[in-house]
């Protein structure tokens, strides 16, 4: 069977609902970070998909403007963790919510 | 079946694998090792797209220095252990059921949409020449305004990691 642009359709729509299940699933903020991440990377690669589709460079780039963002998020919300750490000791995001408060 | 689709089924199963990897090992280093794995199978996906560019750069950025900024996080918490308090089973049964619901209604919305064959022939619109112009003649301005963004993301970790003064009142409230 000829891999169909629908394949790829479906496998970054699977890696994009394991993102979405493992942020509502987990405690660790490190971890939803990281499934945050792993969502950016399935639009990434519907991205990719769809320039090979089209002939189109431009969709490449979109996904390298993504990886810029991308790692500039890191770099803040890293520190944004580290400096909860200090604070509270933990990074268990059911203590954040003292912040409703 | 040629060379393309199994390579796409071996990388998509490993991708898939081990994304739920990653939502499901305790240890948070596991997680980590197997998000590595996942964009090492995305990047196959890429070269296989004919996006070699693409591949290098999220190997690059992504395997090689978020993930090792994770890492270092990680270690520098001492949180390599699973001491992790887990959400109550009706939380997680939730999040696990909002998530499958949202694939299946995604998946009903694109089941129509008319799939056509991937042209395996390589192409060069992934290679770095073609990509430079397009980004130094189009896309010039974005790429102007990342520079701010990212000189914007680099004062605010330092200003947001900066070990705060202990105020005066707050030590005056300790002593009494």
């Amino acid at each position: 069977m000829p891999v169909n642009s629908s394949h790829y359709l479906f496998l970054s729509l699977l890696l994009f609902s394991i993102g979405i299940m493992g942020t509502l699933m987990r405690r660790n903020a490190i971890i939803i970070f990281m499934c945050i991440e792993l969502m950016l990377n399935a639009v990434n690669l519907l991205l990719v998909s769809f320039s090979k589709q089209y002939g189109d460079a431009d969709a490449q780039l979109f996904v390298f403007f993504i990886m810029v963002v991308a790692a500039a998020e890191v770099a803040v919300g890293l520190a944004i963790i580290v400096m909860m750490y200090r604070k509270v000791h933990s990074v268990d995001i059911n203590i954040l919510n003292r912040l409703k408060h | 079946m040629d060379i393309y689709s199994i390579l796409f089924w071996v990388l998509s199963v490993i991708a898939v694998g081990s994304a739920l990897g990653v939502i499901f090992s305790r240890n948070p280093v596991n997680s980590v090792m197997f998000l590595i794995l996942t964009f090492f199978a995305i990047s196959g996906h890429y070269i296989l797209m004919n996006a070699q560019f693409l591949a290098i750069v999220n190997i690059i950025v992504y395997a090689g220095a978020i993930m090792v900024l994770f890492l270092f996080v990680i270690m520098l918490m001492n949180l390599n252990a699973d001491v992790e308090p887990q959400k109550g089973q009706l939380v997680q049964l939730a999040g696990v059921i909002s998530g499958g619901v949202l694939f299946l209604v995604v998946l009903a919305a694109i089941k129509s949409a008319k799939g056509e064959v991937i042209d395996t022939h390589s192409t060069d619109i992934g290679l770095i020449a073609n990509l430079g112009r397009v980004l130094f003649t189009k896309y010039v301005l974005p790429f102007e305004i990342s520079s701010v963004l990212f000189l914007s993301a680099m004062i605010g970790a330092v200003v947001i990691g900066k070990k705060e003064p202990v105020h005066e009142g707050v030590k005056d409230e300790q002593h009494n």
